[in-house]
Parts: structure tokens; sequence; C-alpha cells
């Protein structure tokens, strides 16, 4: 299906992400004690990106990990169809670090919800902050995002679609309509 | 996948393709995940009631069931028969259409006769796992110990499973039989005749043997049966000391089987009967896993039949 609009390029996306990461530097005052967890499953490629950028600019490597919120939703009774579990893999300390949580889209603020809840159920962190390629608004919680690649104001009936070199071959951002989606 | 062709209980293994069976043990690996965690607990099935109905004792397969609904945020009711209306002559219908008027959400079922769970099934209208019937089926049991297999081998795909012991009685081997070769593997069946039906030879992917020694060679794992003694005053056996010289899963026969072969056992164990103490203490026992493994299965069962539901 042909996109309505292309949103960001891969050009936009690389930019984006480091201008993500100079902010993250900034506001932290570095890369120490840093953490980036992704949300599955285009949260962990962009995680890691960042993880290589703040490498680039700070010579830290900051440790990256991989959460599913899946076992965390508040809609499981209403999926029609049974949700697949992947791998939660946060191979080090939380204790003491702030943590960086990554997704592609921001919308509803319930996947936002439930990856709090489930990071929580795994240590305690110093602070929890939120970084996002899009953030297309319709908020259903009271959630903001710390770190925004581009806002983009849309329609309940479009959909945003985030594809990634790692999971998708290349690095754009579209718009569809709900209806028309890939 | 889709939603029409989801199974909606676990009796036994009808109408469970290999793939939503391979799903179940997938995410029986993310449960084992969370048990391994500070907050062995997630918020999957806040809000539901699950019934743990015990018409037959069984402390350890309760126990398993109840704590892995509680690691998912289910509520807990256990139903003992022995303290319930059932002893005043109520039928097992009434008993689950008024446990269903409480709302109960799922029934997890553990019954001396083959079929209860059905019945239950078709009474309560909700999702029933079935926690042991009669001599007919056990499949959770059967689940983990696929599991505990899959874990040690990575996976159950050309892997041959001796199981060995008193088959007759046993609904953990008929379930193993049933739900091994869907996922790939031999089964062979073991045990003296009087506790060997030759029906089951019919089961695919599953054959029959007398000789222990013939049913372990090859085999990667084997499978010791508890001998039902309870069961034997119907001579079914000379002697119990004849079983063991001949039956005993020990360490001279475990040496037929593949070298890196495992031991496993569904318990209780009869110790140095069916099997002897160096097997089941010994370097090739995986028999604290099974049981380990028991409750992230039975999670994982929870949720397949509960989440998701349309």
């Amino acid at each position: 299906m042909t996109p309505k609009a292309t949103i960001l390029t891969a050009d936009e996306v690389r930019r984006a992400m480091t201008r993500i990461a100079h902010e993250i530097v900034e506001r932290n005052k570095g890369a120490q004690n840093l953490a980036l967890i992704g949300i599955h499953t285009r949260g962990i490629p962009l995680a890691e990106r960042l993880a290589a950028k703040l490498s680039e600019l700070e010579g830290v490597q900051v440790p990256t990990g991989r959460l599913d919120i899946t076992l965390y939703r508040d809609d499981l009774s209403e999926v029609a169809h049974q949700p697949i579990i992947r791998e939660t893999q946060v191979p080090f300390d939380l204790a003491r670090r702030r943590v960086v949580l990554v997704d592609d889209v921001l919308y509803t603020g319930r996947t936002v919800r439930a990856a709090l809840d489930a990071l929580i159920d795994l240590g305690r962190p110093e602070s929890i902050q939120l970084a996002v390629l899009v953030d297309r608004g319709h908020r259903e919680l009271p959630i903001r995002a710390d770190y925004v690649g581009k806002n983009l104001p849309t329609a309940r009936t479009e959909v945003v679609k985030v594809k990634l070199s790692e999971t998708d071959g290349v690095d754009v951002v579209e718009l569809h309509d709900l209806e028309s989606r890939p | 996948m889709t939603g029409s062709s989801r199974p909606r209980h676990l009796l036994d293994f009808h109408g469970w393709t290999p793939e939503r069976l391979t799903a179940l043990l997938d995410n029986a690996d993310t449960m084992a995940q969370v048990l391994d965690r500070p907050v062995k607990k997630v918020p999957a099935l806040q809000g539901l009631t699950v019934c743990t109905a015990f018409f037959e004792n069984s402390t350890r397969t309760r126990v398993s069931f109840e704590l892995a609904a509680r690691r998912m945020s289910a509520d807990v009711v256990s139903f003992a028969a022995g303290a319930s209306s059932l002893s005043k002559g109520e039928s097992l219908r009434d008993t689950v259409e008024v446990l269903t008027a409480y709302k109960v959400d799922a029934y997890v079922v553990r019954h001396h006769a083959a079929g209860a769970a059905h019945l239950v099934a078709r009474y309560s209208g909700k999702p029933v796992i079935n926690a042991g019937d009669g001599r007919r089926a056990h499949p959770t049991q059967a689940l983990l110990d696929a599991y505990t297999i899959r874990q040690e081998f990575g996976t159950l795909e050309g892997k041959t499973v001796a199981i060995i012991g008193d088959v007759r009685h046993s609904r953990v081997a008929r379930s193993n039989a049933e739900l091994l070769p869907k996922l790939g593997a031999r089964v062979v069946l073991c045990g003296p005749a009087t506790l060997l039906p030759a029906d089951l030879a019919a089961l695919p992917g599953v054959t029959l043997t007398t000789d222990p020694r013939e049913a372990v060679r090859g085999a990667h794992a084997v499978m010791a049966l508890r001998l039902q003694q309870e069961r034997m005053n119907a001579g079914y056996l000379a002697s119990l000391q004849e079983y063991a010289d001949h039956y005993q899963v020990n360490e001279r026969l475990m040496r037929e089987a593949e070298s890196g072969a495992i031991a496993l056992h569904p318990g209780p164990m009869n110790r140095d009967l069916e099997i002897s103490s160096d097997v089941a203490d010994g370097p090739r026992s995986r028999i604290v896993q099974q049981v380990e493994n028991g409750q992230a299965v039975r999670m994982s069962v929870l949720y397949h039949l509960l989440v998701g539901r349309e």
C-alpha cells in the first residue's frame, strides 16, 4: 500500500536520533550511569543506535536492554488473538541507573505505562526517562516523552508506520490511513 | 494462528496443533524468566479467578497450579471435594454450577474418573485445564516433561523418549505418548506385558516393548513411571522384587541409552523400586527441574487459555 505521506526519510531519522543523543547527554550531564532499554519491537534497534551515538559523543559504553510488555498490557482480555510474548533481557543492575526507555511511536501512552510497570518489577532505577522517534498525540494517560524525534499531529484514523533497517530493511516513517495499513 | 482454531480447554491434546503447542512451550521460557526475578509476578491475569477443583488428592500439582495462577495475578479459590457438599450427595454438575455462579473464570480439575474434566467444561462453560483424570490424561505433566527435554536438547525433533513402568495405570504415559510425537519425538513405552496395553501401539510415533534394554537403546530421555502399588493386588506382577530386577531405571540400564541421556520421573517416586537412588539423585537426573518447570509451563497454559479470548 502507498503511504499518504512520508514523515521522516532515512536521513531525517538519523538526524533525529543524533539530536536525541545530544539531548540525553545534555540533560544527564554526560552518559555515566545511563542505561537504554528498548521496547519490543522497534524500540530495541533505536536504543542500540542511541547507545552507539552516545559512545561516539562521550566515549562511554551505555548498556542496553530489551523489554517485552505483553504480560503487563491492560487490554489482554480484549485482544482477539494470542499475543506473542518475546524476550525481556536486562542484563545489568537497574539500581542507581538513569534509564532511558526507547520506543518508536508514542500514542495512547498505554505501552509506556506497561513498560514502566515491567521495568520497576525488574529493579529500582534512579530515574526513568522516555525517548520516542515519533509522538503522534492522542494520549489516554498522563505520560509525556522527554525526548521526541518528531511531533506529528495525527487523526485516530491514521497509522504511523516506522520502518527501520534492522527490522524492515529501510529507514523511513510513513503515515497511512487505517484501512490501508500494509 | 487464528482465533477460531484455538482450543478453549486443555483436557488432552486433541485439537492442539504442533504450532500452538510449540508457542505454549516458547512462552513457558518467558514465564521461567519471570520466576527467576526478584518480583515473581506479572499482572497478565489480574481480575480473573481460577478455581482449583481437586476431587482427588494431589498437593504438589495443586500447589503448582495455584502458584502459577497467583504468579499471573489471578485470584485462586481452592475446592476440596472431601470438605464439600459432594459428600452430602450433591452432583458434580450442581457443584460446578454453584462455583460458576460465583464468577469463577477457569477451572483446574483433578478427578479419579476419566472424563470428569470434560463434564466440568460442559457444565461451566469456562476454560478447563485437566490436572489428571483417572488413567486417561495429565496434559500439563506431559507438557512439563516435553519442556524439560527441550530445555536439555534444544528440540524434541528426532529425539527418542523411553517411558518405563506401569504404563497401564499411567495417565502421564498416555499424555506423553499423545504429545511427544506431535512435537517430533519418538516414544517407546515399556513394561511388563500385564502393564502394557497393546492398544497404545496404534498411536502415531509410539512403539511398545517389554524389554527395557531395547526400550532405552538410543533414547535421549528415560522416564520411570511410578509403580502404582495400590493397584497391584490385581495380580499384574509376581512380586515387587522381580519387577525391580527387570524394570528399575538404574545406572546399568541408563548405560544402554544415549551418552547424554537424561532421567525423568513424574513423581512421587518409589525410590529403589521403579528408579534407583543413584539415578534419581545422579547427574543425569532432571527430576527437580521437572518440578521447577511445572510452574512455568502451567503459567503458560493459563495464559494461553485465559488471555486474548475472543
